[in-house]
């Protein structure tokens, strides 16, 4: 689960992280007001107006805007409300934008990167750091990699400071500036822990130019990322009600309501499978005798019919599908919710695509009954031996 | 032969009273597996619907019916705990079947885990041997075929006399060598659920048996890995070819492949799921920073390729591969 800048700066400052003072509007009415408190909490004329969504690319969308003036806040809250964002990351058809954060802009002296993710491999969390910040760190990674420090995280004990400040100094902290990188690193830990995340990103991370008050600077988060893990939600309600439906895909959504696993693809062949694995293997079949899938569909080892029917129903809401393949070994799955499924959605939705079934597994055999009973319902069905004989039978039927 | 377990393992089943603890514990009686109790914390004294004796802790389990597995279907939040329970119990092999665990929980009894195999085989055991082997969480667990008697009704008339079924997996796909027109098993390890079914249904009707199956689960941080049933598969006299199966994501099967090059005499053959899966969805970009290039399924393929392995073109063509590793 994702959560929006606003939240994730709010998240980062109740850890103790300095954030540049900052308030979110909903309006372009409210842009000029805004603008005026937070640059002069600040003390400059300077602020950054920012699209909240969680797609990426806003900057070349046109989506984050420094404005220094009351009407050129209005002026960029304007395009940004009444336009929708489209970057790479959108899709063509865009986003519409309803919250604005508005910030007060600082100079910056460095950018520097910071993240905490799990690495698979060592099955630790790892602290990432890098001098080289403000930039997009898999260019970084790529070209560059030795400008990134990567410090494993004790799963038991958790970060310790003395590692924190070896990575401060590694890069490149002077003076008061040391302890306050140190104390960003372990409240982005220690958040990181208690609060399950599988990714928390602080990018840049900014020290300001020396000033009279501060000879060395500040260090502050300027943009902050947060994924979380989806399995753990359950023990943080104050998380969970940070999620934005908005921001989903309405199919995938309603896909999840019935707690099936649905991703739209590009194609015109619709699956519904169980289990990610042959779920993905099935997918991977499809595309070996020429087709293209539409969907990646799991329903899960413990389906009801009426998801079944559900996922029949997302399915066939998405007009590019022009045949079916149902692959269902199953374990915990019983194949006879699957065929009663099928039954189900014949008499509501109606096939008129082509539909191949594959039944293995789990009470197969009173699911091939319920199906052979329905078949006069089921004209477009074709039963199929097995895995290849399904992805030959469907790919051929769509053609 | 077999790894991990045999017809003798004395199993039981962490969650028996919760639907699925109660359904696949029969299942797993039905099979021919030495079910010997189940445990539900305040349900101790009771017996379940097949006359199985409930505890209310492993501890009192094991010292009652001398436990040597455990199947676990207790919910997401309480399977760490329910993982760190059967080791301390001395419990041996820890099947979490469980989906939806928090990976913070699991980096954490991995840890947890990995210390007491590290003080319980002492620094100068070589080889190695792990006291406690987890698989999972999120996996379909284990199995050891055997021979069909006739009967998979009930407990009494059960489907086998002489296998062992920790999990959810259909029992019937499965196997024994002494039914096997080939007269030859193998190996499967498998980061999947059903994909693994369609493994060992593809090598059965090659007329291969199987002599374990493991499903070793599609979480990021879990039990037992591929290079470690690889290393059990190659150690067992029985088992005469190795199928793995991988899926995009991390680098297990990187790994896997350079383990296969130094360490593995036996036949392998592989295959990678999500050749065709859309780039970007599920991977975090720090993860993506971490694995670099690697993690794709053109990576694992050309990794296990340079390591001898037959690779499967799709999911169809698995027991084909198998079979044509093993030049039979």
């Amino acid at each position: 689960m994702k959560i929006h800048e606003y939240q994730g700066r709010d998240l980062l400052a109740s850890y103790g992280v300095p954030v540049p003072a900052a308030s979110v509007i909903e309006s372009i009415e409210d842009a000029a007001t805004t603008y005026k408190r937070v640059t002069s909490e600040a003390g400059t004329d300077l602020a950054v107006i920012k699209a909240q969504v969680h797609a990426g690319g806003r900057g070349k969308a046109g989506f984050v805007k420094l404005v220094r003036s009351p009407e050129e806040a209005t002026e960029a809250a304007k395009f940004m409300l009444s336009n929708k964002m489209v970057s790479v990351q959108t899709g063509p058809d865009g986003l519409e934008v309803t919250k604005l954060l508005v910030a007060a802009g600082v100079d910056i002296a460095h950018e520097y990167y910071l993240a905490i993710t799990t690495d698979r491999a060592t099955r630790k969390n790892v602290l990432i750091a890098s001098a080289e910040g403000g930039v997009e760190i898999e260019k970084v990674a790529e070209e560059n990699p030795d400008a990134i420090i990567k410090t494993p995280i004790h799963p038991l004990i958790g970060l310790q400071p003395h590692q924190a400040r070896e990575v401060a100094f590694r890069l490149g902290f002077k003076g008061k500036q040391v302890g306050q990188a140190v104390k960003a690193m372990m409240a982005l830990s220690q958040l990181f822990v208690e609060k399950d995340c599988s990714l928390a990103e602080i990018n840049p991370l900014i020290v300001t130019p020396s000033t009279g008050d501060a000879p060395d600077g500040q260090v502050l988060a300027i943009d902050a990322k947060f994924t979380f893990d989806d399995n753990a939600t359950f023990r943080h309600k104050d998380i969970a009600g940070l999620f934005d439906p908005a921001e989903e895909n309405p199919a995938e959504l309603r896909a999840q309501r019935f707690g099936l696993s649905y991703i739209a693809l590009d194609g015109n062949i619709g699956c519904l499978v169980n289990g990610a694995g042959l779920a993905m293997a099935t997918m991977d079949t499809i595309k070996h005798y020429g087709g293209e899938p539409a969907n990646f569909l799991d329903v899960g080892g413990s389906a009801t019919e009426e998801a079944v029917t559900e996922a029949f129903r997302i399915i066939l809401s998405d007009h590019a599908v022009k045949g079916i393949m149902v692959n269902i070994f199953g374990g915990i799955m019983d194949c006879a919710v699957i065929a009663q499924g099928i039954v189900n959605a014949a008499k509501e939705v109606g096939f008129k695509v082509p539909l191949v079934v594959r039944l293995e597994g789990n009470n197969v055999e009173a699911g091939r009954a319920i199906l052979k009973e329905a078949s006069a319902s089921l004209s477009t069905l074709q039963a199929a031996e097995d895995l290849a004989d399904a992805g030959e039978k469907v790919v051929k039927a769509v053609g | 032969m077999a790894v991990l377990i045999n017809a003798d393992t004395k199993v039981i089943c962490q969650g028996i009273t919760g639907s699925f603890g109660a359904v696949h514990t029969r299942g797993c009686l039905h099979y021919g597996t030495k079910m010997v109790g189940g445990v539900t914390p305040g349900k101790g004294g009771q017996k379940d619907a097949n006359g199985l004796a409930i505890f209310d802790t492993v501890k009192q389990a094991v010292d009652e019916t001398g436990a040597e597995a455990t199947m676990i279907f207790v919910p997401p939040a309480f399977t760490g705990d329910a993982i760190l329970e059967a080791a301390d119990a001395g419990i041996r092999v820890i099947c979490a079947i469980t989906e939806g665990v928090p990976v913070q929980d699991m980096i954490r009894v991995r840890a947890v885990l990995d210390e007491m195999n590290i003080s319980a085989r002492g620094a100068d055991v070589e080889p190695a041997q792990d006291l406690f082997t987890l698989i999972g969480p999120n996996c379909p667990g284990v199995i050891t075929p055997g021979p069909k008697t006739g009967g998979d009704k009930s407990a009494a008339d059960p489907y086998t006399n002489n296998g062992c079924k920790i999990g959810i997996m259909p029992g019937y796909i499965h196997t024994h060598i002494s039914e096997a027109k080939t007269g030859k098993a193998v190996g499967i390890v498998s980061r999947s659920g059903t994909l693994t079914y369609e493994a060992v249904w593809q090598t059965s009707n090659f007329g291969l048996a199987q002599s374990t199956c493991i499903g070793i689960g599609g979480d990021p941080v879990r039990g037992i890995d591929h290079i470690d049933c690889l290393r059990l598969f190659e150690d067992d006299p029985e088992t005469a070819g190795i199928l793995m199966i991988g899926e995009i994501g991390g680098t297990d099967e990187e790994a896997a492949a350079a383990y296969i090059k130094e360490n593995v005499t036996k036949p392998v053959a592989a295959f990678i799921a999500g050749r065709t899966a859309p780039p970007g969805k599920r991977m975090g970009h720090a993860g993506a920073i971490i694995s670099g290039g690697e993690g794709t399924a053109q990576s694992k393929i050309t990794a296990l390729r340079g390591a001898g392995a037959v690779i499967a073109e799709t999911p169809a063509d698995m027991g084909r591969a198998m079979v044509e590793a093993m030049g039979l």
